[in-house]
C-alpha cells in the first residue's frame, strides 16, 4: 500500500515541475525568432498541459481529467500541428526572422512583469483553499494565457498569432484543470473541438490571406494596397 | 581541525594542477568530434611550461595594472577555491570566510583587473574585446543575482555546503522546480562567463571576432602563463560551483580521512568528464550567436532564473 501524502507530495513536485516548464514554454513563444520552433514550443506546452492533467487526474482520481490529458494529447499536439503545416506553406515555416514591434530583450522583460504580475492578481484568490495543485496551476495558466495574449499582440506575422491564440487556450486550460477539477465531460469536449475548429479557420484565413497579399506578415496590412 | 586546513590546502592545489588538464580534455575532445586527431590532452601543461620559460616583453607606455594583472588573474580563483566545496562535503577551515556572492565577486575582481589591464596597452583589440567582456558580464550579473538569491531562499543560506545539503536531504528536493530551472540558468551562466560558444568561440583566432581571449593578447613569457593558467582554473572553480553545489553534490569525500578525500578527485573528475561531454554536444551543434543576439541569450537565462523564482514563490 502506498501512502496516500507520499504520493500528494510526489504528484506535487512532478506537477511544479511541468508547471515551471510550462512557464518556461510560454515565455519561449514570446521570445522565439522562428515560425517553427515556436510550433515546436506550442506542442511542448500542450504535452505539459496534459502532464499535469494526468497528475491531477491520478490524485482527483477523475476520468475527466483524464481524458482532458488524453484529448489534449490528441488534438493540440498531433492534429493541429499537422493542419497548422499542411494549410499554410512551406516557405513560412522555413524563413528565420518573425516581425515583431518590439525587440526580443524588451519582451523578455515585459514578459517576466507580466509572469509577476499574474502572480500577484492569483494571490489574493489562493487564500481560499489551500490545495497544493491550485497554488501552482492557478497563477502558472493565467501567465500562460497574459504571455500568450502578448505575443499575439506583438507579434506582426500571421501564424505565430495563431499560435498564441491556442496557447491563451493551453493558459486557460492549464488553470481551469486545477480550479475545476469536476468539469463536466461536455465542456471539456466542446472546448477541445472550439480549438480544433478554431485552428482551422485561422489556418484557412491565413490560407487566403498569403494567398491574395502573398505575405503572411500582417504587420504590413495597415496600410491599403492599390491592385 | 589540522585535518581541515590540510583538506582545504589540497583542494587548492587540486584546482591548480588539474584546471589545465580539463582545458586539455575539453580541447582534446572538441577536435575528436570534428574528426580531428587534435592536441593531446596535456597541452595545456606544455604551452604553460614552455610560457614561463620565456622572455617577457612589456610596453614601456603600460602602468602598473598591466604588471599587476596576471599576479590578481591567478590568485582569484584560487581564493575562491578556498570557499567552495572541492572535493569534501563538509565544511572546511574557510569555508564560513565568504558566500557564493562573496565568490562570484572575487572571480568578478579578476575580470575586472583583465579588463583594465586590456585597457591600459592601447592595442585596439583589447579594448575592444574588453569592453564586450564587460557587456556579457553585466548582462550576466542579474541572473548572478536572482540566481544566488532563489538558493538562499530555497535552502535558506548562501554558504555553498549547506546550499549542497538541502538539494539531496531528502532527495525529492532534487526534483524541486526551481531547483531544475536555476540549473539551467546557471548552466547559461556559465556558457556566457567562460566564453564558450554560442556566446564567444574559445578556439577561434580572428581578433575582430574575439571577446574573452583578446584581453591577453599582449602578454607574453610568465605573464601569459599565469593568465592562461588562471583562465583554465576558472573555468575549473566555476564547474566546481556548478557540479558541486547546484546539480550533483554525491561523490564528495563525507569522512575525515585523507583516503577518502583523496578518493573524491577521480570522482569530481568523472563528474567534469560528464558535464564536458554535455557541453561538447551543445558547442559541436549550436553556431556563435551574433554579439548583439547575445543580450537574448542572456535574457533567456534571466528569464528562465525569474520562472524558477517564481515558482518557488508559488510553492510556498
Amino acid at each position: 500500500m502506498v501512502d496516500p501524502l507520499l504520493t500528494l507530495s510526489v504528484l506535487t513536485k512532478l506537477n511544479a515541475l511541468a508547471g515551471g516548464f510550462f512557464l518556461l514554454t510560454g515565455f519561449g513563444l514570446v521570445a522565439m525568432r522562428q515560425v517553427l520552433a515556436s510550433l515546436n514550443l506550442f506542442v511542448l506546452q500542450s504535452i505539459l498541459l496534459a502532464a499535469s492533467a494526468f497528475f491531477l487526474g491520478y490524485q482527483h482520481d477523475s476520468i475527466h481529467l483524464y481524458a482532458v490529458a488524453g484529448l489534449t494529447l490528441g488534438i493540440k499536439t498531433l492534429l493541429i500541428p499537422r493542419l497548422l503545416r499542411r494549410m499554410i506553406s512551406q516557405e513560412i515555416y522555413a524563413r528565420r526572422e518573425i516581425l515583431q514591434v518590439l525587440n526580443i530583450p524588451t519582451s523578455l522583460l515585459i514578459a517576466v512583469g507580466l509572469a509577476i504580475f499574474a502572480y500577484f492578481i492569483a494571490s489574493p484568490l489562493l487564500t481560499m483553499g489551500d490545495e497544493p495543485f491550485i497554488k501552482l496551476n492557478l497563477p502558472i495558466g493565467l501567465a500562460g494565457l497574459l504571455l500568450a495574449a502578448y505575443g499575439v499582440m506583438v507579434r506582426r506575422e500571421a501564424v505565430p498569432q495563431v499560435i498564441g491564440i491556442l496557447a491563451m487556450e493551453n493558459g486557460a486550460f492549464f488553470a481551469g484543470i486545477a480550479v475545476a477539477p469536476g468539469l463536466p465531460m461536455i465542456a471539456e469536449l466542446a472546448a477541445a473541438f472550439d480549438v480544433l475548429i478554431i485552428a482551422i479557420v485561422m489556418g484557412l484565413l491565413t490560407r487566403r490571406i498569403h494567398e491574395r497579399v502573398g505575405t503572411t506578415a500582417v504587420g504590413r496590412m495597415t496600410s491599403l494596397k492599390e491592385e | 581541525m589540522e585535518s581541515r586546513i590540510l583538506f582545504n590546502a589540497l583542494q587548492v592545489l587540486v584546482v591548480m594542477a588539474l584546471a589545465p588538464l580539463v582545458k586539455g580534455v575539453l580541447n582534446r575532445l572538441k577536435e575528436n568530434i570534428q574528426s580531428k586527431q587534435g592536441p593531446s590532452i596535456f597541452q595545456p601543461y606544455r604551452d604553460i611550461w614552455k610560457l614561463f620559460h620565456k622572455d617577457e616583453v612589456i610596453s614601456e607606455q603600460s602602468s602598473w595594472i598591466f604588471r599587476f594583472t596576471p599576479y590578481v588573474v591567478f590568485v582569484t580563483p584560487i581564493f575562491v577555491a578556498l570557499l567552495i566545496p572541492v572535493l569534501t562535503g563538509y565544511p572546511l577551515f574557510f569555508a564560513f570566510m565568504g558566500d557564493m556572492l562573496g565568490g562570484g565577486f572575487i572571480l568578478a575582481l579578476g575580470g575586472f583587473f583583465a579588463t583594465l589591464a586590456a585597457v591600459d596597452t592601447a592595442n585596439p583589440y583589447g579594448p575592444m574585446g574588453a569592453s564586450r567582456t564587460r557587456m556579457v558580464g553585466f548582462l550576466s550579473e542579474p541572473v548572478f543575482m536572482i540566481v544566488f538569491f532563489t538558493v538562499s531562499f530555497v535552502a535558506g543560506s548562501t554558504i555553498p555546503y549547506i546550499v549542497q545539503k538541502h538539494w539531496v536531504t531528502p532527495l525529492a528536493n532534487f526534483f524541486e522546480p526551481s531547483h531544475i530551472l536555476l540549473m539551467i540558468a546557471f548552466f547559461m551562466l556559465i556558457i556566457a562567463e567562460a566564453g564558450r560558444i554560442p556566446v564567444d568561440n574559445p578556439s577561434g583566432h580572428f581578433e575582430l571576432a574575439m571577446i574573452d581571449e583578446s584581453k591577453s593578447l599582449e602578454y607574453s613569457g610568465r605573464a601569459a602563463a599565469l593568465m592562461k593558467w588562471g583562465g583554465a582554473m576558472k573555468f575549473f572553480v566555476l564547474l566546481c560551483i556548478f557540479l558541486n553545489v547546484l546539480v550533483t553534490p554525491w561523490g564528495l569525500a563525507q569522512g575525515e580521512t585523507l583516503t577518502e578525500v583523496l578518493w573524491a578527485i577521480p570522482l569530481v573528475l568523472i563528474k567534469m568528464l560528464v558535464f564536458i561531454l554535455i557541453l561538447l554536444i551543445i558547442e559541436s551543434s549550436l553556431a556563435k550567436l551574433r554579439l548583439f543576439r547575445i543580450t537574448e541569450f542572456l535574457g533567456a537565462a534571466f528569464v528562465t532564473s525569474v520562472a524558477a523564482m517564481i515558482t518557488r514563490l508559488l510553492e510556498i
